[in-house]
């Protein structure tokens, strides 16, 4: 009976202190996000990286602590559901964006390719 | 409940996770079109130029506090404290319809700046990504009140308590895709 009811993870009711520590990790979460942004702490790709690194880790904090991913029963179906889909989500969004840079990139008219060459070689290689 | 609602449980909850996956790749291909359109400003203004970061961080915050309420009202569901469950309830209905209130709100003050999804690629994307995160909302918002209605003619039955459970995955589902709106379009916007 008992090992029905945990087959799929939200049937398991988590203990109120999960979503306790849930929440404050989530709340610590995004502050520290925003607290990084809007007092310029960190620059450019140093800070792009920090941030994304915090939403990941608040997504993780919700699977687990909100929807309790970590419960479930083998086999892990609803777990398996959910990777196979962040690999699509990968590559739809990051493989939109690198075509689409390359296609701007590649299409430039010549005078905005010789200036883009210009600021890209005046940065250094 | 036997073992049979169990299981019919179960795998109601498992294809109910199943169609949360699917629309996942919905708002994937939505962020892909935002990361692609994003700096097509056409003239117009910048994400730095019309964000307001102190009230998205309220508005996150609602949210945020509404998928916290929305499970606490679950376990008030699986202790049968009818009482408490139906106050957590109000209190995430409260809550995201004050989430979408500021959702409005922001929209309405946009478009009166002269700002809508007119101008540019950029504001394009940007309210579809947005509006339908927040068409979503009004669905969960919807669909609790009919579960309130529900609750009060039936009580909390094996049919209500499956009910309610969908809809705090959904719930915590829309927070999970706010969080990374919130990263994507507002803290990369104003970076």
């Amino acid at each position: 009976m008992a090992k029905t009811q945990i087959h799929t993870p939200m049937t398991h009711t988590g203990s109120i202190t999960s979503y306790i520590i849930g929440f404050v990790l989530s709340v610590a979460l995004t502050l520290g996000a925003y607290y990084l942004v809007v007092n310029h702490v960190l620059d450019g790709t140093k800070l792009l990286a920090t941030i994304v690194g915090l939403a990941i880790a608040q997504l993780i904090v919700q699977l687990i602590f909100f929807l309790h991913m970590n419960k479930e029963a083998k086999p892990r179906w609803n777990l398996m559901v959910f990777s196979f889909m962040v690999l699509v989500v990968f590559i739809v969004v990051i493989g939109s964006i690198w075509v689409m840079y390359n296609l701007d990139y590649n299409m430039m008219p010549k005078e905005e390719l010789e200036q883009h060459m210009i600021h890209e070689s005046e940065k250094g290689f | 409940m036997s073992q049979h609602a169990l299981v019919v449980k179960d795998k109601t909850l498992s294809g109910f996770w199943a169609y949360l996956m699917t629309d996942l790749v919905l708002f994937a291909t939505l962020f892909a079109t935002y990361g692609v359109l994003r700096n097509n400003i056409a003239n117009g203004p910048s994400g730095k130029d019309i964000f307001d970061m102190p009230f998205v961080l309220v508005e996150t915050m609602l949210l945020l506090t509404s998928s916290f309420t929305a499970g606490l009202a679950m376990i008030a569901l699986h202790r049968r404290q009818a009482k408490t469950m139906v106050m957590l309830l109000l209190a995430t209905f409260a809550l995201g319809a004050g989430f979408l209130g500021m959702e409005l709100y922001e929209f309405n003050h946009l478009v009166h700046e002269g700002h809508s999804w007119r101008e540019s690629a950029f504001l394009s994307a940007f309210f579809t990504l947005v509006g339908t995160h927040g068409l979503h909302i009004l669905v969960g918002l919807v669909w609790l009140s009919v579960l309130f209605g529900q609750l009060i003619k039936k009580g909390i039955t094996e049919h209500t308590e499956r009910r309610l459970l969908l809809f705090s995955m959904f719930w915590h589902f829309l927070d999970i895709v706010w969080i990374f709106i919130f990263t994507f379009v507002y803290l990369v916007g104003v970076m």
